[in-house]
This record gives structure tokens, sequence and C-alpha cells, in this order.
């Protein structure tokens, strides 16, 4: 057996106490601190919440900085789509037409040796033709495209005895297909059509450039110049109003709507539901039937009602209806859910102890028990904007909405689901912008229940 | 049971009173009546219109007439329509509106279950993924952008196969139902497919599907007589308000496709201020919608008896 080993009296020494340590805890957060910190870590959310802001600049600053009125024509770019080539020649007033001078040399490669008289453009397209013997009338046709078959000669302008015709009729600048046919005695067509493409070249006056602003009062300017029309960004619509500035102009209804509609509605549901809730027994009952039978009320049918009741005519916005309509509508859902939140609150620990000390039944709602729905409040309510918006453009849409020319985003669709197979970017423009609008606030709402309600923190029910 | 649906019954009858209530003297407050027209009309046969149309005897009494006709489902003539009485609109026109409802309606709540299942099955998985992107896509687009694309979408089809395979619009045959429900059943299926797969998620974690697990059952059949069934419970109970949303967003699939249903004829008399029609119609459409929300409370209280006892 072996002695224990001799003890190190320095290992007997008691430690000494070191610097203080370091904290173990955080700043603790308060509620809506740590909901922001959730929403600030959801990419989603913060997108989407980016992507309302700058749809609200858009609306509100954008008019601003293009500022084009949205109802004012440009009858030169009716329809245009966007990037279209806006170029335009300075050309003489004009004048009338008596027909073919002369020299005019006809082409000798088409049957009646249709020809062009003088250069065509925008005022006019001049077309001279030889005199052919067996017709005693001719008939001018125009087409968009180029003449196939049989049959597909396009519009008939003018049947006429003459040999020479001027075609003014709503001419765009894009390539024309003339055609003529000779007719007999009796009317009929006889012999083959002929046909040439015309290429109409834009025009406008120089007074005209100049009263327009497109050309300055003092600026030097000779016939055949070219200069340049109105820039629009995203195009003219079927009337030739700018797209871009009636896009700004038709989002401040669409979001005015959309945000206070859903505002109003929650505000009158919230007052009407915590009273509800809150007095609870017969008179919770008979509350909540009334808000039974507002549900079933029709909608369509109370939003006419008070755009007649306000007294708005054609011509005229009916903003104001439309909010109202919702708000005298749509209150019951919150005021159900508000309700609801109410009743389970009241049995809670804290609302007793302070109803024991003699709260105030007005500030015992409104210091604990709002407060702590708050939070569903405000999901709810972002999950109510995409309908009211919705709600706008449907209503719009069929044309109980804003009038004419007030320009909303569903009143646009309206009008470009007329036009939408030849020009797609009236519709697609709008509807574009309807839809991320209401994907930014649903995807906003998901990051903001995620985030402000506890229970389904950690689970990713949908 | 008996008590509980006679309760219910009850009830929806009492709203429908409100609604009527409601909307005669809503339409009543309006300025202007059908008879003011542009045509001048003598004061003798204003007055002779009138009584024809029992215009000149006091609010109160016509409102009683109104009730009497509502009561024993005689819902008037129309105004602008001469000889056409409110019923054989509404009989008309309203099967065509039910047919598109029922179909888009089969359309979500079919096409809901399955995807809610199918992404709750493939939760955080690829499938999951798409399919959610697809249904947050499907309630961010408004109907009438969904159905006039649909419509371009219907016309290159017919341009490509050089045939008509579907008409572009009308009413007639299965063809033109097809897309129309389709558009129409959109966004309640969207909807129907997030409820779904919560419900399906919350599901998961219950004590009885942890039971049947524990025994050794076959995961097909958990999920589909566990899981899938009660599941459905919620989703049951909000296709009362889908049938309310599919009625109304039905007004714009019928004026995009040029359906000849009952939607699309309220909103004209609407324009017209064709009285009767407009009193006519939002009865009927209340009425509707209230038998349509007791159905599913009775159909719902078969299904699940706590309801029951709780009411």
């Amino acid at each position: 057996m072996t002695p224990p080993p001799a003890l190190d009296p320095a290992l007997l020494t008691p430690l000494q106490r070191e610097a203080q340590e370091p904290a173990m805890t955080r700043p603790s957060l308060s509620y809506w601190a740590d909901a922001w910190r959730q929403l600030r870590a959801n990419r989603q959310a913060m997108a989407s919440l980016m992507l309302i802001l700058m749809l609200v600049v858009f609306s509100t600053l954008g008019p601003v900085i293009w500022n084009v009125d949205p109802s004012s024509q440009d009858l030169d770019q009716v329809g245009i789509a966007p990037g279209a080539d806006r170029s335009v020649t300075l050309w003489q007033p004009y004048r009338p037409w008596s027909g073919p001078s002369d020299s005019l040399q006809y082409s000798a490669d088409t049957l009646h040796q249709l020809t062009l008289a003088t250069s065509a453009n925008t005022q006019a397209v001049r077309l001279a033709w030889v005199q052919q013997q067996d017709a005693s009338a001719y008939r001018v046709y125009r087409n968009l495209y180029p003449v196939s078959e049989v049959g597909s000669l396009g519009l008939p302008l003018a049947t006429l005895k003459t040999d020479s015709f001027e075609d003014r009729l709503d001419l765009s600048p894009t390539r024309y297909y003339y055609s003529i046919v000779g007719l007999n005695s009796e009317g009929q067509e006889v012999g083959t059509p002929s046909t040439i493409a015309v290429e109409v070249r834009r025009v406008i006056t120089v007074e005209n450039a100049r009263a327009r602003g497109l050309l300055g009062q003092d600026e030097a300017a000779e016939i055949g110049d070219r200069i340049n029309l109105a820039l629009h960004p995203l195009g003219t619509d079927y009337l030739g109003r700018d797209m871009l500035a009636r896009l700004m102009h038709g989002g401040r209804v669409s979001l005015f709507i959309g945000l206070f509609a859903p505002l109003g509605f929650m505000l009158l549901g919230i007052v009407y539901g915590s009273v509800a809730g809150f007095i609870g027994g017969n008179v919770d009952q008979l509350l909540m039937r009334f808000a039974d039978f507002v549900v079933a009320l029709p909608f369509l049918l109370f939003m006419i009602l008070l755009k007649v009741l306000f007294g708005i005519g054609p011509g005229e916005s009916g903003i104001w209806p439309m909010l109202l309509a919702m708000v005298i509508l749509l209150w019951p859902a919150p005021a159900r859910l508000v309700r609801g939140q109410i009743l389970q609150l009241r049995e809670q620990g804290y609302v007793d102890a302070s109803r024991l000390l003699g709260t105030p039944t007005a500030y015992l709602i409104g210091r604990h028990m709002l407060p702590n729905t708050l939070g569903v409040i405000l999901v709810t309510l972002t999950f109510q904007v995409p309908g009211a918006i919705f709600t706008e453009a449907f209503l719009s849409f069929i044309g109980m909405g804003v009038a004419p020319p007030t320009p909303s985003w569903g009143a646009m669709c309206n009008e470009g689901i007329k036009s939408m197979l030849t020009r797609p970017h009236e519709i697609l423009f709008p509807a574009l912008l309807i839809s991320a609008t209401v994907l930014a606030f649903n995807l906003l709402g998901d990051g903001l229940r995620d985030a402000l309600d506890a229970r389904m923190r950690g689970s990713d029910s949908a | 049971m008996w008590k509980y649906t006679f309760k219910r019954i009850v009830l929806g009858l009492v709203t429908i009173w409100f609604i009527a209530t409601a909307t005669f003297f809503a339409m009543h407050s309006v300025p202007g009546d059908p008879l003011s027209s542009d045509k001048a009309t003598s004061e003798r046969i204003r007055a002779n219109l009138e009584a024809k149309y029992g215009l000149d005897q006091p609010l109160l009494s016509q409102y009683f007439i109104y009730l009497g006709n509502l009561a024993k489902g005689d819902l008037g003539i129309s105004f602008t329509q001469e000889n056409r009485s409110v019923n054989d609109i509404i009989r008309e026109h309203f099967p065509i509106s039910a047919t598109l409802g029922i179909l888009a309606l089969a359309f979500a709540a079919l096409g809901g279950i399955l995807w809610g299942a199918l992404t709750a099955l493939y939760r955080n998985r690829w499938p999951d993924t798409v399919i959610m992107l697809l249904v947050i896509l499907g309630i961010s687009a408004p109907s009438f952008v969904v159905a006039a694309f649909s419509q371009y979408g219907i016309v290159n089809l017919n341009m490509w196969a050089g045939t008509n395979i579907l008409p572009v619009g009308g009413w007639g045959s299965v063809g033109h139902m097809l897309i129309p429900a389709a558009v129409l059943g959109l966004s309640t299926m969207a909807y129907l497919t997030r409820l779904m797969r919560s419900s399906m998620l919350e599901v998961v974690n219950t004590d009885y599907v942890r039971t049947a697990t524990a025994k050794g059952l076959p995961p097909a059949l958990i999920f589909t007589r566990h899981q899938l069934r009660n599941a459905m419970l919620p989703v049951i109970t909000v296709l009362g308000p889908a049938i309310a949303g599919i009625t109304t967003g039905g007004f714009v699939v019928e004026i995009v496709f040029a359906i000849p249903g009952l939607g699309r004829f309220f909103v004209e008399a609407v324009q017209q201020l064709d009285y009767t029609v407009i009193m006519g119609t939002t009865v009927f459409y209340g009425a509707f919608l209230v038998g349509m929300v007791i159905l599913v409370d009775i159909v719902y209280g078969v299904i699940d008896p706590r309801v029951r006892v709780d009411q």
C-alpha cells in the first residue's frame, strides 16, 4: 500500500469569484416586437409588403410625376401597343381632290391598272384606275389583310362611275389592301378584282403640331420633316387615352376602396361584435340574429340603391356608394369573429381580476379585450382587402361601379376585354395589377397570421 | 334532431321575410319609377297605369299586397317585358344558372378535397409547393379575367385544331358548360384546397390517428377512413357560403360566356329599373341561399352529432 500522494495546497484554496458573468437573458420582447421580428424573417411577406408600398406610391405619386390627363384622347394614336412607332410626318393641310392629273402613269401589272394617284397618308388615300370596256361602274374595297380568295376583299367603301376614288375613312398608319371590281349595268360584279397594297404614312399638319405642343411655336419646320407624337409608355386604350396615366389614376380608386372599405366595416364589426360578446345573453342572441339577416341581403341590389339614393348620374363616379354599401353589408363577418374572441376572453382570470378592481366596462374592453384580439383582427383585415378590390373590380366590370371616364382597374378590364384579341395590352396591364395587389395582400396576410397568431407558430397549416 | 331542423327552418323563413321587407322598402325609396319614361304620358294614362300595377295605393297596403302574393309564390309581372311574369323568367333562366352552379360546385368540392389531401400528404415536398403556388394564383386572379383568358384559350384551341372542339360562348350542349363551370368554381376550389390542407394537417396529430397507427392499420386505410373523413367536416361547413359565392360570381361568367342564366337577367333588370324583376329575383336568390345554408346545417348535424347538442 502506497501512501496517498501529497496534495498540492494550491488545489485546496477556494476559487476567487471571477468578474460578473455575462447575463444569459435577452431584453424581453413585447408581443408586437416579436411579431415584427417574425414577419421580417418571412421573405414572402416582406416582398409583398414592398410590392404593396410600391403600388401605393405608383398610384399616389405616379400621377404627379407622369402628369398626363387620364381622360384626354390622343386620336392619332388610338389603341397602340406599348413601344409602337410614334413618328409622324409634317404635311400640308388637306385640300380637296378633283381626280388624277393627266400625267399619271398607270402600273401595267394589274388588270385594271389600279394605282395610287398621290402618296398615301392618313389624310387621304387617292386611287385611280383605267376605265374598262365591260364595266359601267366600279366598287372599291379595303382590307387589312392580303386578299387571297374571292369574297375576302374586305370593307366595301364605295360604288362609283368615275375612274378615281379618295378614301378618308378612319385611316390608320398601317398597310391596307385596296381592290376594285367592275360592275355591269345590272350592278353585278364582273371580271376579276385588282388589288394593290398601300402603305399609309402618318401625317400631321404644321398648325396642328404647334397647337398640340409637339412642335415649338418658333421652331422652324418644313413639310416632310419627321417629328414624334406624344409618348405613351404603356400604349393607349381604344379611345386613345394614355394607359399609364389611367393605370395610376385607376389604382387610386381600386386601392382606396380596397383599403378603406375593409377598414370601415371592420371598425363597425368590432364595435358591434364586442358589444354583443360583452353583454351576452339575450341581447347577444338578438344582435347576432340581426347580423345573420344582414348577411343574407343581396349585395348588388344595395349597391345600386345607394348609387341612386346618392343621386349619382352618368358621368359621375360612384366611389362613395360603393364604399358605403360594402360597410353596410359586410360588417357581420368581423362582428362574429370579434364576438367569439370576446366571449373567450371574458372568462379569463385577468378580466375577472380587473372587474373586481372596479374597472369601467368601456376601459375593460378597450384596455384588456381588444388589444388581445388585435392580432386576429389585423390578419382578417389583410385578408379582406383582396375581397374588397375584387368587389370593386366586379362592380366596375358590370358597369355598376365607377362611371366613365374615371378609370379603375376593374373598369379598364371591362373595356379591354372587348378588344382582347387585337389589343391584348388593354386588358393585360390592369388585370396584372389587380392580380399582383391581391396576391401581395394574400401573402402578407399569411405572413401576418404566422407572426401574430401564437397558436399557429411552428405549424405550417395554410 | 327534429327540433333542431324545425328551429333552422323557422329562422330561415324569418330571414326570407326580412330580405323581402328590406328589398321592398329599399326599392320604393329609390327616386324614379318604371312609369317615368322618355315618352310623355298624360296624367290620365299615368293614373290608369298606376292603378293597373297597384302603384296608386298607400305604401303600406302595397307592402301587404306584396307579402300576400309572395306567400302564394306569385312574384308579379315584369314592368319592362310586357306579359311576362317574374315566375316565368325565373322558371326559364334559373335552371341554366343552377346547372352551371352545381357543376362548378362539384368541380370545386372534388378538386378542393383532392388537392388539399394531396398537399397534406406530400407536405413540404414539391407537389405541395406546386399546388399551393397554383392555389394562391387562383385566389389572386379576378374571375372575369380568368373567364376572358380561358375564352381566348378556347379560340386558340379551336384554331389550332381547325374545328370547333369547344364552343366559345352560348348554352346548350355539355361542351358549353365545361369551361364556364371550371372558371366559376376555380376560386372556390382554391379556397377549399387551403382549408382542406390545414384541416388534414390538424387531423394528422389527433389521438385517434395515433391509435390507428399504433394498432398497425395500413396507412392507406388510415388516410382514407380516419383522416380524410374527419378532415372533410370543415369543408362541408363552408359549402353553404361557397354556394353564395358561386351564385354571385355566376353573373360575371354568364356575361362573359353569353349564357342566358338568371344572373345576367338580374343585371339587365337592374340597369332598366325593372322593379318587380329585381325584387322577385332578389327574394328568390335570398330564399335559395337560405335554403342551401339550412340544408348544409342539417347535413352537418347528421354527420357531426356535437353540433345538434351545441345548438
